[in-house]
C-alpha cells in the first residue's frame, strides 16, 4: 500500500528540479561549460567539505537546502563529503569562534592541493554581527586563504551554489558573491 | 503568590509573569516548592550589578502553575556563591557551569564542577561576563575530563565538533559494547560566540537584529521574546495588528522546521521519497516566505514596539496553507504504512514520561513524552487567547511520538495561519518604544518556540542602550535528556534519534 502511494505522489509530484544557477551570472550560465570546466580541474567532481565556525545555523539551512530536490547539485557536479581528505573545497560559515578555529585548521590542513576556501556568510566577514571578542575571532580572510564570498544573511542557496562554483572561473582574487 | 502552601512576595512583571527577590537562605526552599507543585526550573544566570552599587545576582527562571516566576537572588560581590539546584532539578546543571564559567558564580554542594562553555579561550580564573574582564584570548585546545567507561569488550567512539554532514559543531562521545551504547557524553561550548557580552551598549534596535541571529532556525521565537522583554521593560504598547504578524510568523517558522524534520526523519530512516517530498514543500514555503515578506526565514520581520512588514497578499497564503495541510496529510498516510520507517521509529530513543518529568524535557519533545506544556495553550498571551491552540501531545516517547507531534502541530499551525489571516484586525503595525530613559529597566520575553520554550531577559541601561541581556534556549533542558534517550540503543540510530530531537547548538553555546 506504501509502495503504491508513494508511486502515485511520485507521479503527481513531477520533476521539480530547476537549472542549477540562475542565468545572471555569466560565466557560468553554461551548464555544459561549468562542468567541462570543473573536470578540467579535478577530472571528476568537485567535492565540498563544510565546517561550521559558529554559524546561527541559518546558512547551515541553506546548504542542506542544495540537497534538496529543487538544486540539482549533484548534476553540475558538486558532492558534499565527509572528510576533508576527500575535499577540494572548503565551505566555511561563522564567525571563526576560538573554540572552533584548531578543529577547522586542522580540517584545512588535512585537504590535498589545489584546494579552495568559499566562505559563506556575512558573519565570515567584515560586516560580523558578531564583531571581535574574547570567544570570536572574526574575519576568515584572516585566518585561510578566501578565494569566494558569499554575503547575505543567509546567502540563498542559489548565491551559495554559484561561490562553489565561482572557485572555478578565471582568476584567484577574492571574489564576491551577491 | 502561592506555590504549593507557601505565599510569596512576587509582583505581576507582564502577562503570566512574575518576578520578586528571594534571598539565598530562602532560594532552596522556594526551589523545593516548586517541585512541590510539579513546577520546573527552566533558566539560570548571573548578572554583575557592581558598576550599579550592588554585588552580583544569580537570576532564575521556574514554570509554575500561574506561569513563570522570575526569582532575583543578590549576592555579595566578595563571596559570590549560591546553593545548588541541580539535585533538585537536574536541567539547572549545565546552566550553573557556564554561569561559573562566564560570571564566576558558585553553586555550592554541586557534583559535576567541571567547566561547560569555556574551552581554552579565556584563563580558568576569569569570566568573560563581568564588567572588569579584561583578559586577552588565550590558545589551546580543550582538555575537558569525560568520565570513562571500564570493562571488557567496552571502547569509545569520538564523533565532532566536525560531524559526517552539513550540522552545526558539537563532541559526542560514545562508550558501546558491540553495538549497544552503555553512555553517551556531549561536549558543547564549540559555538560559543559571546553573545551575552557583544549585547551589552547595543541599541534596542541592535538587539534586535542579534537577538535573531542567536539560533537561526527560531529566528521569529527569538526576536519575539526579546522584543516581549523591551516592551515591557519601557512599557510600550505594540499594536494590535503587530500581534497578530507575530503570531502569524511564529506558526510559519514551526512550518518550516517541522517540514524540513519530517523530511530528515524520513531520510534517517532509508525513506528518501520521504525526504525529497518534503524538502520540496519546505523549499516552497520558504520561497513563499521571501515572496511575502522578504526573507525566506522571515529574518528581521519584527522589531522593538511592532513589526517592520505587513501582510498584503493574505490568499496567496491561504491557500498555500490549505494545499500544504493536504499534502501532508497523504504524505503521513505514507509514513504511517511504511513498515520500514514504522519499525525505525517505534521504540526507538524512549524517553519515559517518568524521566522527562525529573530532568525537566521540555518544548515538543515534552509533549511526545507527556509533559503537557505549550505556553501558547496555558499561558496564552494575545493573539494566541482567542485562537484555541489544541496542543498536541504523545504519551510513547519514541522516535514515533516525537515524529507524530509534529505530524499533528504541523496541522495545527497550518489551520492556526489561516485563522490569523481571517481575523487578523486591521490598523497601525509599530509603537517605537519611548527612549526616555533615567531609571534603569528590566523586562522577560516568552515564546513558545517550535523547538519549545524561548525566555529572553532584558536591561535596560539610563543610557536607553542595553546593559544586560540573557538569551534561554529550551536546548537547555533537552539535551541532557538525549544522553539517556540513546542509551540501550544502537550507535546506528543515533543520527535518527538525534534528529527527533533537532536541538539546537548554537542557541545553547550562546
Amino acid at each position: 500500500m506504501a509502495i503504491f502511494m508513494m508511486l502515485k505522489k511520485i507521479l503527481d509530484t513531477g520533476m521539480v528540479s530547476e537549472m542549477p544557477v540562475p542565468t545572471d551570472l555569466p560565466a557560468c550560465h553554461d551548464e555544459q561549460l561549468l562542468q567541462s570546466r570543473i573536470c578540467e580541474v579535478f577530472g571528476r567532481a568537485v567535492a565540498i567539505r563544510h565546517v561550521d565556525t559558529g554559524s546561527c545555523n541559518a546558512c547551515e539551512l541553506e546548504i542542506n537546502a542544495l540537497s534538496g530536490p529543487h538544486y540539482n547539485i549533484e548534476g553540475v557536479g558538486v558532492t558534499f563529503v565527509a572528510s576533508p581528505r576527500h575535499a577540494d573545497v572548503l565551505l566555511v560559515t561563522g564567525p571563526v569562534t576560538r573554540h572552533m578555529e584548531s578543529a577547522l585548521m586542522a580540517a584545512w590542513e588535512a585537504m590535498p592541493a589545489p584546494k579552495w576556501v568559499v566562505a559563506v556568510g556575512d558573519c565570515t566577514g567584515h560586516d560580523s554581527l558578531f564583531g571581535e571578542n574574547y570567544a570570536v575571532h572574526g574575519k576568515l580572510a584572516e585566518i585561510l586563504p578566501v578565494n569566494v564570498m558569499v554575503t547575505g544573511c543567509p546567502p540563498s542557496p542559489a548565491n551559495i551554489l554559484r561561490g562553489i562554483l565561482a572557485c572555478f572561473q578565471g582568476t584567484m582574487t577574492i571574489k564576491h558573491v551577491d | 503568590m502561592k506555590i504549593a502552601t507557601q505565599q510569596w512576595p512576587f509582583v505581576t512583571h507582564g502577562t503570566y509573569i512574575w518576578r520578586g527577590h528571594v534571598e539565598i537562605a530562602q532560594l532552596l526552599f522556594l526551589a523545593q516548592s516548586v517541585k512541590d507543585e510539579g513546577g520546573q526550573l527552566l533558566a539560570l544566570w548571573g548578572v554583575d550589578n557592581r558598576h550599579v552599587d550592588a554585588g552580583f545576582a544569580l537570576h532564575s527562571v521556574f514554570l509554575v502553575a500561574a506561569g513563570l516566576c522570575w526569582v532575583v537572588t543578590p549576592l555579595a560581590a566578595e563571596y559570590p556563591h549560591y546553593p545548588d539546584l541541580s539535585a533538585l532539578f537536574p536541567a539547572a546543571d549545565r546552566q550553573q557551569r557556564a554561569t561559573y564559567d562566564l560570571m564566576g558564580l558558585v553553586a555550592d554542594g554541586a557534583v559535576d564542577t567541571r567547566k561547560w562553555l569555556r574551552h581554552a579561550a579565556w584563563p580558568v580564573d576569569s569570566f568573560p561576563l563581568r564588567r572588569d574582564f579584561l583578559a586577552q584570548p588565550t590558545a589551546g585546545n580543550d582538555d575537558y575530563p569525560f568520565i570513562q567507561v571500564d570493562g571488557e569488550g567496552v571502547h569509545e567512539i569520538a564523533v565532532g565538533p566536525i560531524h559526517a554532514g552539513t550540522i552545526e559543531p558539537g563532541h559526542f562521545r560514545f562508550s558501546v559494547i558491540g553495538e549497544r551504547v552503555l553512555r553517551l557524553a556531549e561536549r558543547f561550548g564549540f559555538a560559543h560566540k559571546g553573545v551575552e557580552k557583544r549585547f551589552e551598549g547595543l541599541s534596542l534596535e541592535q538587539g534586535a537584529k542579534l537577538a535573531g541571529r542567536i539560533c537561526g532556525d527560531s529566528h521569529t521565537a527569538y526576536v519575539m521574546a526579546y522584543c516581549m522583554a523591551v516592551e515591557s521593560a519601557t512599557g510600550t504598547a505594540v499594536p494590535d495588528r503587530a500581534r497578530w504578524l507575530r503570531a502569524l510568523w511564529l506558526e510559519m517558522e514551526r512550518v518550516v522546521n517541522h517540514l524540513g524534520d519530517l523530511g530528515s526523519l524520513g531520510n534517517d530512516a532509508g525513506l528518501a521519497f520521504g525526504f525529497v517530498q518534503f524538502w520540496r514543500l519546505k523549499e516552497e514555503w520558504l520561497r513563499l516566505s521571501a515572496a511575502l515578506f522578504g526573507h525566506r526565514y522571515l529574518f528581521d520581520c519584527i522589531a522593538p514596539g511592532g513589526v517592520a512588514r505587513d501582510l498584503t497578499h493574505a490568499g496567496m497564503l491561504v491557500d498555500a496553507a490549505l494545499q500544504l495541510a493536504q499534502e501532508a496529510s497523504r504524505l503521513r498516510e505514507v509514513y504511517d504504512e511504511h513498515a520500514g520507517v514504522q519499525d525505525r521509529f517505534i521504540n526507538t530513543g524512549v524517553v519515559s514520561a517518568r524521566l522527562a518529568a525529573h530532568l525537566g524535557l521540555t518544548g515538543l519533545a515534552g509533549r511526545a513524552s507527556a509533559q503537557a506544556w505549550d505556553a501558547r495553550v496555558q499561558f496564552p498571551v494575545p493573539p494566541y487567547d482567542v485562537l484555541e491552540v489544541k496542543m498536541a501531545t504523545h504519551q510513547s516517547g519514541d522516535v514515533f511520538a516525537r515524529a507524530a507531534v509534529r505530524f499533528d502541530e504541523l496541522a495545527e499551525s497550518l489551520r492556526l495561519i489561516r485563522k490569523i489571516v481571517h481575523d487578523m484586525p486591521r490598523g497601525s503595525v509599530l509603537h517605537t518604544p519611548p527612549h526616555d530613559g533615567a531609571t534603569q529597566r528590566e523586562g522577560l520575553g516568552w515564546v513558545e518556540g517550535w523547538r519549545g520554550g524561548v525566555i529572553m531577559a532584558v536591561r535596560i541601561g539610563v543610557d536607553g542602550r542595553l546593559d544586560r541581556v540573557h538569551p534561554h534556549d529550551p536546548s537547555w533542558q533537552n539535551w541532557p535528556v538525549l544522553e539517556s534517550g540513546i542509551l540501550g540503543n544502537i550507535v546506528a540510530d543515533f543520527p535518527l534519534i538525534n534528529k527527533s530531537f533537532n536541538l539546537a547548538y548554537s542557541g545553547v553555546d550562546i
